[in-house]
């Protein structure tokens, strides 16, 4: 297997601003949707902004859906903000539609009236998992960008690496086996974001 | 629970960062890029940019600072000034902008907001609004940078932004504008519980107190120019006393 690290180019949301923290941290990663440089990665990442039925429509449309789905267990698979939701079974984003299946569990809306909508700006990023490795260096008190009107319900806990208190308790970082996702915006949430990202560099081997 | 939000505020023109007063009085301040990387690692919750001479043939220039700037932060990005179309929209993304704010050309054609809405998502869009609150109390919306009244009363035109899909709002109050006296409190605060979008508050930051005190009365974000470029106050000095006074702050 390669070393490389490849960015899916699906044409859902700005992926400059992710690419450029990524070389800020020493990662180097190619934006494609080549099926063999696919395959062929070591670290692939998910990206995304918008509604989660154009992200999975796009996905298909350029096949890449299954090639996701076949990806081989060594294979890591990051999704970030939307690219994370895709992970899970199923949203309820206007309708219901199926996700990739990586992860149990399902995309529902914010419902507390009295919160706006989009969950946006710095939240806290709680740790419910001690001294995991994507975690390292942060402190209890870190905060990271997010903007999101979905998050993801009903998942298995001991996937929930850290979350954040929005009314309920938003899965901010998932983790099982070779997936990961990033509710937040890692690349917009400052150093705390680049500290999360250098500590995906040394989980991603 | 959710920080409130710092927000320097930069206006660019001919690719340099400039601020007047009351829009009149441009007075040139500083590099874009260096301003903007100073105000990221120095604590800014998000950097707002206004090309305020967005004229075709300045556009190239500032989206080439957008840019430019786009490659140096890891902070939020708001981008706005003269912007007209969803191409105009498409091409501030693309150079690294994150949310794109409309003013102007949304009066005149408030779909571009339910465009801008339906292809970014709402969390893209800002509704920016300039506001000249009248002597008998009427908050009047006014357009093309504050020069030109329109028919439109505040309130109103906030709801209707974010029915058409804003999701967020800047509140800009003229008659704070480049003052330092301080922010309209009042209105910003009857913003803050009327709507259920963030609501950033503009116009007269003039020290630290000025921004708790418009944190505190409901505003999600304050927003500032002069006193950060003119290093009257630091970002983390207005942060430090918002925390002192109890504003959840990063």
């Amino acid at each position: 297997m390669s070393q490389s690290w490849i960015m899916i180019d699906y044409g859902v949301g700005n992926v400059f601003s992710l690419m450029e923290a990524l070389k800020r941290c020493g990662i180097d990663c190619t934006l494609t949707r080549d099926s063999q440089l696919i395959r062929d990665a070591k670290v692939i990442l998910l990206p995304g902004v918008g509604a989660f039925e154009d992200a999975m429509n796009q996905l298909r449309k350029y096949q890449l859906e299954t090639i996701l789905k076949d990806k081989r267990d060594d294979q890591w698979l990051v999704g970030i903000c939307l690219g994370m939701q895709l992970l899970y079974e199923e949203s309820e984003e206007f309708g219901k539609h199926q996700g990739l299946g990586f992860l149990k569990g399902r995309i529902v809306k914010f419902v507390d009236p009295s919160l706006k909508i989009p969950h946006m700006g710095w939240n806290v990023l709680n740790q419910n998992q001690q001294s995991h490795p994507l975690l390292k260096n942060l402190q209890s008190d870190d905060r990271v960008y997010y903007v999101h009107s979905y998050y993801a319900s009903e998942i298995e806990q001991k996937m929930l690496v850290a979350s954040s208190d929005y009314g309920v308790d938003v899965p901010g970082i998932v983790m099982n086996d070779h997936v990961i996702g990033f509710q937040f915006h890692p690349e917009k949430s400052g150093q705390v974001g680049e500290q999360l990202l250098r500590n995906l560099k040394e989980v991603c081997v | 629970m959710i920080a409130k939000r710092i927000i320097p505020c930069l206006d660019i023109a001919h690719g340099k960062v400039v601020k007047g007063v009351r829009f009149e009085g441009v007075k040139e301040v500083d590099d874009p890029i260096t301003l903007s990387k100073r105000y990221s690692d120095e604590g800014a919750d998000e950097l707002v940019f206004y090309d305020i001479m967005a004229s075709v043939e300045n556009r190239s220039l500032f989206l080439d600072v957008v840019s430019k700037v786009a490659l140096e932060i890891n902070i939020p990005f708001m981008v706005g000034g003269g912007i007209r179309t969803l191409e105009d929209m498409h091409a501030c993304l693309k150079a690294g902008a994150d949310k794109i704010s409309v003013n102007s050309a949304a009066i005149d054609n408030p779909s571009l907001i339910q465009q801008g809405a339906q292809r970014f998502g709402s969390q893209c869009i800002v509704l920016s609004m300039d506001v000249l609150v009248e002597e008998n109390g009427f908050a009047r919306v006014m357009k093309k940078g504050g020069r030109e009244a329109t028919d439109l009363e505040a309130f109103a035109w906030a709801r209707k932004g974010i029915e058409l899909g804003a999701g967020e709002i800047v509140l800009n109050v003229i008659n704070q504008d480049g003052t330092k006296e301080g922010f309209d409190i009042s209105l910003t605060s009857a913003f803050a519980k009327e709507f259920n979008v963030p609501i950033i508050a503009s116009g007269g930051a003039g020290n630290a107190q000025h921004m708790a005190d418009v944190l505190q009365a409901g505003a999600d974000a304050a927003l500032a120019a002069s006193i950060f470029h003119f290093k009257e106050v630091s970002i983390q000095e207005v942060k430090d006393y918002s925390r002192k006074v109890g504003c959840i702050i990063r």
